[in-house]
Parts: C-alpha cells; structure tokens; sequence
C-alpha cells in the first residue's frame, strides 16, 4: 500500500494546489514542499526498514509490493513492485522534487497553483514509471510524465519555450506510440502462447518465448527509451527543452526524465530480450561512444550556459549505454550509479544555471565572468558539481563511470579505450564552465547577489550527497545489488540454454506462429 | 602510535574543510594559525610515525591501515587502505615537512592577499591530497590522490582568477595531464582485467608468476603508467604544462610544482616497479625518456628571461634525471634525489618568490641585478640553493643525489653510455644556467630597487630549507665514500638495490671528478659568457636561441596539430548537424502544408477548375492503361 500513497500523496497534493492556488501563490510551495517532504521520508524510511524479501513472480525478491485489478477484462491491473533498484531511484525522485519546488521558489510567480499541479504530476508519473509492474500501467505513467512536463515548458519556459515544448512532445509520444506497439505486441505473442492474456509484466517475462520478432519488438520499446536517455542521433529533443525549461523543468528533465531511459533499459530491454540485446550489444556500444563524444564536443562549442550542461547530459548518457551493454555485473552497478550520481550533479548544475539567469537575466557566458568575486558561495557550489561533472574521483560520477569503465573493459576493451578518452575532453567543457562564468574578468555592469540561505541548503545538501556517494557508494551499490545479480543470472541462464541449442521453452512452431501473429496484430 | 597513522592526511583535510566553509568569517591570523598549524601537525605525527617505524620496524617493513571498504562489488572491492613503508614514509616526510615549511612561509607570503582564506584551504587540500597519493594500498584511491592534487594544482596556478591567462595556464596544466591521467586509468583496466583486483601489493607479488617479461601485457601496462607518470611529472612528450604553471603565486611553484606533485611520476614508477622490471622495453623508455627530457628542458632554461620560468624548466630537466635512474633501476638514487631536489627547488622558487615580492611583481631577471648588495639575505640562501641545484661537489646535498644517479647511468645493468653522457651534458648545463640566473639576478648593475622587509616568518623556512640544501646529502653517500648508504638501506626494505655490472671505485672516483670539473667549468663559463659579457642580448632573436626559449616549439606544435582542429570542429558544428535532419523534415512537411493550403482560395471557380483538370487525368489515365 506504500508503493499507491507515494503516488497518491503527490497527485492529491497536486489537485490541492491547483485548488489552493487560486487564493494564495505561497500555499502550493507549502503544499508541494510538504507533499515531497512526506514521500521523501517515506521512501528513506523503506530504504532503512525495507528488506527484499517478497517473492512476486519471476523469482525476483521485492521490497514493497502493491496489486489490484483495474480493468480485468483486458488483464490489465494496477500492480506496483519495488526492489533496490527502483527504491532508489524513487527517493531520488523525491529529492530531485524538492530541489525543483525550492528552485521555483521565487523564479515562478505566474499561475504557481497549475506549475505545481504539473511539477507534482511529472513527478507522480516518473515515480509511476518507476514503480509500475504491469506493461499497460507502465505506458499510463510514462504519459502521465509527458503531459504536465509538456506544460511546464511551454507555459513557465523562456523565450523559445512552444517550439521547445512541441519538439519535445513530439520526440517523446513518437517513441511512446513505438513502445505501446511493442507492449501489444507482448501482450499478444505472450496470450497466444499460453491462454493468459495479461499485461503483467513479471509473468511475461518468466514465460515470455524466444520468438523471431524479438528483436522488431525489442525495436519499439529501445527507441523510446533511447529517445528518452537520449542517445545520439535522436537527442535533438533535449538541447531545446532543457534550454528552455524553468529552473524546476531543466531539473527534472535532466535528472529524472532522461533516467527512466536508463531504467526502462535495466528493466525491459536486457530481461525480456537478451538475446536480441546481445546482438545489439556493439551497435549500443558505438551508440555509447558517439554519445559520450560528440555530447561532450557540443557542450564545449555552446555559449549557452544551460544549453552547454544540456549536452553535457547527453555525453554523460553514453556512459549509461557503455555499462548496461557490457552484461556485467561491475558495469550494470557503474551505469546505475550513474543513473543516480548524474541525476543529482547536473541537476545541480541546471539549479545554477537557473539562478544564474534569474539573476543576469541572460545564458550567454560571454556576457558573464568573473563572478566569484562576487559570489564566491556561488562559486564554490558550482566548483563541486562541475567537478563531479568532469569525474573527479571524490564524487559519485568517478565511481560510476570508473566501475563502467573497468567493467566494459572486460568485454570491449577497445570501445572502453575510446570511451575513456571521453575523460579528457570533461576536463576540457567542465573547466570552460567555470573559465567562462567565475574566473576571468568581471564585466564592469555585471552585479548581481550571491546565493540565499535556501540556495546554499539546495546547493550544499547536493554537494554533500554526490561526495557522499564518492566515498561510501556501498550503500547504494548493496541496495541495488540484488536486482543486478538476478539480471546477471538471467543472462547467465540464457547463455547457457544457448549453448546448448535451444531457445528458451518453447517449440519452434509456435515461434512462426507468433512472429504472424506480431503482423496482423499490429496492423 | 602507528595507528595514527591515518591522521598525517586527516588533519590537513580537516584544516581545508574548516577554512572552505567558514574561511570567510575567519580572521587572517586564525586563517594563517588553521592552515599552517593542521600541516605542521601532521609533519610532527610523521616524524614521531617515522621515527617508531625505524626503531620497531613493522613485520616486512610494511604497515597497512584499513579504514573502510570504497566499493564492493564482486571481486572489484578496492578498500580505503594507508600503506606505510620506507617510500611512502620518505614521501610523506617531504611532504609535510617541505609542506609545513612552505604554509609557514606563505602565513607571511601571501599576507596583502585577498583570498587569503581560499589559498590556505586550497594549499591544505593538497597536501592531503599528495599524502593519499602516496599512502594509498590500491591503485583506485592512489588514482584518487592523483587526480586530487591535479585539482589543486588546476586551482592554485589559477589562483590570481581575474587575469584570464592564469585560467589558460590552469586549465593547460589540468588537460594536459588529464591525458596522462586517462592513460594510466587505462592501464588500471588492463591490471585488473589481468588480476582482478588493484591492490598493488597483490599484483607486484603476483605479476612475475603470472606475466611473461617482456610480454605484449607487461609492455602495454607499464607504458600506460608511464604516461600518468609523464603527465604529471612534465616529462616529454607531456611537459608543457609546467612552465606555464608559473602563473600560480610562488609558494605554490614551491611545493606544487617542485617539491611534491611533479614527482608523482616518480613515485608511481618506483612504486610499481615490478611491473617496469618486467617489461625492459618499457624501463628502457623511462630511461630514454628522461635523458631527452633532461637536456631538452636544460637548454631551455639556459635562454629563460623569468626567474620562475628557468626554474620550471630547471625542475623538468630534474625529474628527467630522475625518471633516468628509475630507467637504469636505481630506485633509491631517485627517491633520493627526489628528496634533495625538493629541498633546494623548493628553496629556490621561495627565494625567487622574496625577490618578485620585494620588485613589484617583478618576474624578469633582466630588469632584476644587483641585488646581492640590497638582498644578502635572500642572496645567500638563494646561493646555497643554487649550488646544491648545480651540485656543487662535497658540500651540496645535489651533489650526492645526482652523483648516484649518474654512476648508476654509467654502471647498472642495462644502461647505456649515452644516458651516461646524458646527464654529464645535463650538468654541464644545469651548472651553466643556475649560474646565470645567480649572475643576472644578483650581479651586475641595480636595475630596480628593492622595497619592503622580510618578515620573519618568510626567513625561518629558506634557513631550514637551505641547511637542508647543504647538509641533507649526508644520508648517502657514493659508494667509493665507504659504507655510508644509509637512505638506500632503508629503502632497500622496499625496493630492490640497483645492480652495478661495474664495480671499480677507482672509475667512480674518476667520474666523479669528470662531474665535479664540468660543473666547476659550467660556473666559469656562465661567469665569461654573462656576467663578463651579454650573450642574451645577442642572441634573443637569433634561430636555436628562439627555439630553446619557447621549448623546443611543442606548444606550437600541440596548438596546430591538437588545439586548432578540436576548436575548429567543435566552432564549425555549433548547431549540430543532426539538428538539420529534423528540421530539415518540418521543413518538408511545412513546404507541403502552405503549398497545399494556398489551394484553398475560396473562390467557386478554381474548385471547378480542380474538379474538371481532374477529372480529365482520371479519364486519360483511364483510357491509355
């Protein structure tokens, strides 16, 4: 039932301020604050207690787990499961949340009821996401993620917000229509198969046959999350929304939005298709690197300071490929650490940015420089992210991208190579930043005040969990480590079946069938 | 007391921490008292360590301090692990007392500053930093160290931030040997691909029963390290950081970029040095390495105009000789002269600190002059340093360190009589210009008056510093001077001993004064050529002199071959190409919508119109299909 308040606190706690906003502009701060508060200490609370003990089909073991029928007759059902990997990512959710509601702070004064609706509804649907065990449900909440973000940058965004706004739903629904194809056709090939027709995606996936339209659906569900990671060449999207979003909008989109491209790969594509990922495997590796590489290469031509962290998302993404697609376990745990540690420090870095053009009223770095003479607590925040950015060993970002590094190694040393490579070119953009907007001359009309009390909590409580997780990573790794394992010994299982000739479970006939059945169901 | 242990890098963290966040509302003497007093204490608990670890020496002369494990995940778990043993204790005495020394200095140095507070904790931070780098049991958290003290160094050169070429001169030092950095990560992949694990100790005892000498493995490995090592300790081809790195304030050239972080490579090498004996091919390159680098980076000081700019480069060539004894396997002759080198390097570049202070920031030596008569202070212990740096025979501590790594050039197995020959040029040289730069500075006409006093915390480190200069030879002696190798002894526990394949003291002593005589002659000829005459002023435009004063051209070089290219394609797809794509298809579907839309007129007759022409092609199509 935990896993339904989570979602319910922050949906209610929306309507509430839609409602309270009517009267007051400050009340849905409160309310939204309050709301994030509570699922924030919830989630830590079940870090604390929760203990991956309940069997729920497909011999995971879970923390919490919630179903109910929603609409039988289609086997569709309202069924959320947690384990250490989705927990975290919820409590990271949580934080994220309460920096984008402190950060609009007082940039947002326009229409605060309907902005915190949708802030708390893009984060009601990315905890959806997250938590969502049933295929159906599943593609509910990543709607339920697009619409209200949609808003948010078209209504509260800056001077390009609707063209951002469209591409950016475009983008994303194209993928969403790919992925509800795909689900279909799970749904489908699965039902024939065994009379159980259900969305269920924990029986599909212990059932689920080796069937030749694999990899065509494996298609549907990997581009949209490529899309959403973003992975080059469909990461057109990104710089623009990111960009043009609100404070709050860059920071969700950036920490948060791009991640459930992560966590739909750990989730849906390396479980349900590890043979077409196998054979994927080099191409997402390719992938990885141009990422990695042409991100960073952007990052470093842009005057645009929100523009520029944008790509440096992108580049910082091709890491998350790299891990995943190297099937082991030091490489999974590296991507998911970068899942986590990227989502708080370029997070981090869009809050700054966003404070920044409050402040200056522009993005252009070359109007800025110089500043830390006269913000230096503002200076030194920043230093820390655009370290951790560059991955310094120290901060989170080293040990994801060092445990990817290493582990890919172990597979395609030569990709790990040219990807490491990515190191040095972080060095170059991450010091660009802080050339470009602390060091170097002050422009004579340049003024402007240095970080508040709230800015420094938001700013320091980050720095202080990146170094943390530089330091004592462990306590995440454990969290995550049972999930990874089972997807370890799923690969393992599956490449053992494969030597020995046979794909797993079912006949050969029934796999034409299915493949035949993929067409006409999808036309 | 070995438990300790882990407070020497605790405490200076603990000063940064304190001065970072509340620096701000500190006065400057609590700033100067916090900053000097947590390196001062940590060089006491070394010594006091150090001292407990020569008099009760630890099981295999190794002390190894587990404080929690990093990461854990299968059998990739590298631990936060201090190791204590005769290399990483003679580091850490470097570094906190040489580092003690220099925050001492810089309480009076430093003192008109603003940023007062930001450098001390800048300056703590990296004395922390080294003390992991040295410390660290695993190549993970020695990585870590690594690239720590590359931050403070990014971030101390580029301390004065308001001249946008002090952030140039940062970000070169932190790219360039982020590049090293990167190769040494790789070959960390290669070494636990190998080994799965990266504690160091496991892989040297493990690497020669695992790894064929000479294999493509222990090859690739070891060069991987050297190109950390090369990064770091500004050797060829990576060296063009450091001269540049001048930019910072003098106390940091002090201890930065001379005493301690520049000699990361070395300790690296040695550190690893299994892995370099078992890979020949690989040593021989340190070796060859060193010895270009050494001459290279001594021509270039020879025609350098800025004081602190003969001593970078000075410095580089220094480590060349270093990186030429770990090639030869003289391990401890380099620790050794690792150790004299940071005594009067770091003594130089304070005294030359003194000497820009009391000129208004002046940084050329050729409007400098005189200054023996105004200076004498400040002249006699710059001269000290100066004479251990051209060592000077019998009294100078870099006499002893280089005559070690000369003989060993000379007489170990697998050197070669070119790297012999190397480093006598290379003192020949280094005699040459270290006399010119003394003769510039502190003779010949006053140029510009100097101003100011020294203040007493300034004075009491360059005696210490320059006592050290003197006496701090006499640890180890040459071995024709009887059985007096009692730093090699030490370290002997450690590292192995270099195999002479000579063993003739009568050629050593002939060596010896061979050395004694060129520097001797190196002194009379800067004399002739400086002092007596101005050959600079002849020569400034002229060819070689041009190419030696701007480092052999390989800036010049990386910025047509490197810089331009990258600048270049990164200005030219600003918008990103792919971006076109997608416009490119709104653009297609808007031509269509304003063509088609333009259809829509209104007007009854184009609809007739349209419905007749239409129907016509159906009708012909129609009929003639």
């Amino acid at each position: 039932m935990v896993l339904v308040w989570l979602i319910v606190i922050l949906m209610g706690a929306g309507l509430l301020a839609w409602m309270a906003g009517r009267y007051n502009a400050m009340w849905p701060r409160f309310i939204a604050l309050v709301a994030l508060l509570v699922g924030f200490f919830m989630s830590i609370g079940l870090w604390i207690t929760g203990t991956p003990t309940i069997e729920a089909g497909n011999g995971g073991e879970w923390i919490q787990h919630f179903q109910s029928d929603w609409i039988p007759r289609f086997g569709i059902q309202f069924h959320l499961a947690m384990d250490g990997l989705s927990l975290m990512l919820v409590i990271l959710t949580m934080f994220l949340g309460l920096i984008a509601v402190l950060a609009s702070w007082k940039e947002i004064t326009h229409r605060t009821g309907f902005f915190h609706f949708n802030l708390l509804w893009v984060l009601a649907g990315i905890t959806g996401v997250f938590l969502a065990m049933d295929l159906f449900l599943f593609y509910f909440f990543w709607e339920v993620m697009l619409i209200p973000m949609y808003f948010l940058i078209g209504i509260w965004g800056h001077e390009k917000r609707i063209d951002a706004s469209y591409k950016f739903f475009i983008f994303t629904q194209a993928g969403g229509l790919l992925m509800f194809i795909s689900i279909l056709a799970l749904y489908f090939i699965h039902g024939d198969a065994t009379g159980n027709y259900t969305y269920n995606y924990l029986v599909i996936a212990e059932n689920f046959p080796g069937t030749r339209a694999a990899p065509w659906i494996m298609a549907g569900f990997l581009i949209a999350f490529l899309i959403k990671l973003p992975a080059v060449p469909v990461h057109s999207w990104l710089p623009a929304a990111h960009t043009q979003a609100p404070t709050a909008g860059s920071v969700i989109l950036a920490g948060l939005l791009l991640k459930t491209g992560a966590y739909g790969l750990f989730r849906f594509i390396i479980p349900l298709f590890p043979e077409a990922s196998e054979a994927f495997a080099p191409a997402a590796m390719i992938l990885g690197i141009i990422g990695i590489m042409y991100g960073a290469k952007l990052a470093y031509a842009q005057t645009d300071l929100k523009r520029l962290v944008a790509y440096t998302s992108i580049s910082h993404m091709g890491f998350i490929l790299i891990g995943i697609y190297s099937f082991n376990s030091l490489a999974f745990q590296g991507a998911f650490m970068q899942v986590i540690a990227h989502g708080i420090s370029t997070g981090a870095l869009f809050m700054i940015a966003g404070a920044i053009q409050d402040r200056l009223h522009t993005r252009d770095l070359n109007k800025m420089g110089g500043l830390w003479s006269i913000a230096p607590r503002m200076g030194g925040v920043t230093l820390v992210f655009v370290l951790a950015s560059l991955g310094l060993p120290g901060m989170g970002n080293f040990v994801a991208e060092f445990m990817t590094l290493v582990g890919a190694f172990q597979v395609y040393p030569v990709y790990t190579i040219i990807a490491a490579m990515g190191l040095i070119v972080y060095a170059i953009y991450a010091l660009y930043i802080m050339q470009k907007v602390f060091f170097g001359r002050k422009p004579e009309a340049v003024k402007m005040k240095d970080f508040s009390v709230r800015e420094m909590i938001m700013g320091l409580s980050m720095a202080a969990i990146i170094i943390w997780l530089g330091f004592f990573p462990n306590n995440v790794l454990r969290t995550s480590q049972p999930t990874i394992d089972k997807m370890q010994e799923n690969i393992r299982e599956y490449r053992q079946t494969k030597e020995l000739g046979g794909i797993k479970a079912f006949k050969p006939d029934h796999e034409s069938e299915a493949g035949i059945q993929l067409t006409k169901k999808s036309e | 007391m070995m438990d300790w242990l882990w407070t020497i890098p605790a405490l200076p963290f603990a000063g940064f921490l304190i001065l970072a966040l509340f620096g701000k509302q500190l006065s400057r003497k609590v700033v100067a008292w916090t900053g000097s007093l947590s390196t001062g204490l940590s060089a006491l608990i070394t010594i006091i360590v150090g001292i407990s670890f020569l008099t009760n020496p630890p099981g295999g002369h190794v002390f190894k301090q587990i404080l929690w494990s990093w990461i854990e995940v299968g059998s990739f778990s590298p631990e936060i692990t201090l190791y204590l043993d005769s290399l990483s204790l003679v580091f850490m005495f470097v570094i906190t007392f040489v580092g003690f020394l220099i925050h001492l200095y810089s309480t009076g140095f430093m003192v008109e500053e603003e940023g007062y507070a930001r450098f001390f904790s800048y300056m703590n931070l990296f004395v922390g930093s080294m003390l992991l780098l040295v410390m660290a049991g695993n190549l993970v958290f020695l990585y870590l160290g690594w690239e720590a003290v590359g931050l403070c160094s990014y971030l101390l050169i580029g301390f004065w931030y308001k001249n946008p070429d002090n952030g140039y001169a940062a970000r070169k030092a932190f790219i360039v040997t982020r590049i090293g950095d990167t190769l040494m990560a790789i070959g960390l992949f290669l070494l636990f691909d190998q080994f799965g694990t990266l504690q160091i100790q496991e892989i040297l005892t493990r690497f020669p029963a695992e790894v064929a000498e000479g294999s493509p493995f222990a090859v690739a490995t070891a060069i991987m390290l050297l190109g950390g090592a090369v990064g770091k300790s500004a050797q060829l081809p990576l060296q063009v950081w450091l001269p540049d790195a001048m930019a910072g304030p003098s106390p940091v050239s002090a201890l930065i970029h001379a005493a301690t972080m520049v000699t990361a490579g070395v300790y690296l090498i040695a550190r690893t040095f299994v892995i370099f004996q078992m890979a020949p091919v690989a040593q021989t390159i340190v070796a060859i390495v060193g010895a270009v680098t050494l001459l290279l980076a001594g021509f270039s000081a020879l025609t350098q105009r800025d004081i602190k700019r003969v001593l970078a480069y000075s410095t580089i060539s220094q480590i060349g000789y270093m990186f030429l004894a770990l090639g030869v396997g003289a391990w401890s002759a380099a620790v050794f002269h690792f150790m004299t080198h940071a005594f009067f390097k770091a003594l130089l570049f304070l005294g030359a600190g003194v000497v820009i202070m009391h000129l208004h920031h002046e940084h050329n030596m050729f409007k400098m002059g005189g200054l023996r008569k105004s200076m004498p202070f400040t002249f006699w212990v710059f001269l000290i340093g100066s004479a251990s740096l051209a060592a000077l025979p019998l009294i100078t501590a870099g006499f002893y360190s280089k005559d070690i790594i000369l003989w060993y050039a000379w007489a170990a197995e697998g050197s070669h009589e070119l790297f012999w020959l190397a480093g006598i040029l290379g003192s020949l040289l280094t005699a040459v210009y270290t006399s010119r730069m003394v003769f510039i500075t502190f003779f010949g006409e006053i140029k510009t008056e100097p101003h100011g006093k020294t203040a007493l915390s300034i004075k009491i480190p360059l005696i210490v510093l320059a006592v050290l200069s003197l006496i701090g030879g006499f640890i180890n002696f040459p071995g024709n001077f009887g059985d007096m190798q009692w730093l090699s002894g030490f370290l002997a526990n450690n590292l192995p001993e270099a195999h002479a394949a000579v063993h003739d003291k009568g050629i050593e002593t002939l060596f010896q004064v061979i050395s004694a005589v060129l520097v001797l002659l190196g002194i009379y000829l800067a004399y002739l050529l400086y002092l007596k005459r101005n050959v600079d002023e002849q020569f400034s435009k002229k060819g070689i002199y041009h190419y030696w004063f701007s480092g052999w051209g390989f800036d010049y070089v990386y910025e047509v071959l490197v810089i331009k290219p990258v600048v270049w394609l990164s200005k030219i797809d600003e918008h990103d190409f792919i971006e076109y794509f997608y416009t490119g298809i709104a653009r297609f579907h808007m031509f269509w919508h304003v063509l088609f839309s333009k259809l829509q007129t209104g007007k009854i007759r184009w609809y007739a119109m349209g419905i007749a022409t239409g129907a016509i092609v159906a009708i012909i199509v129609l009929v003639f299909s």
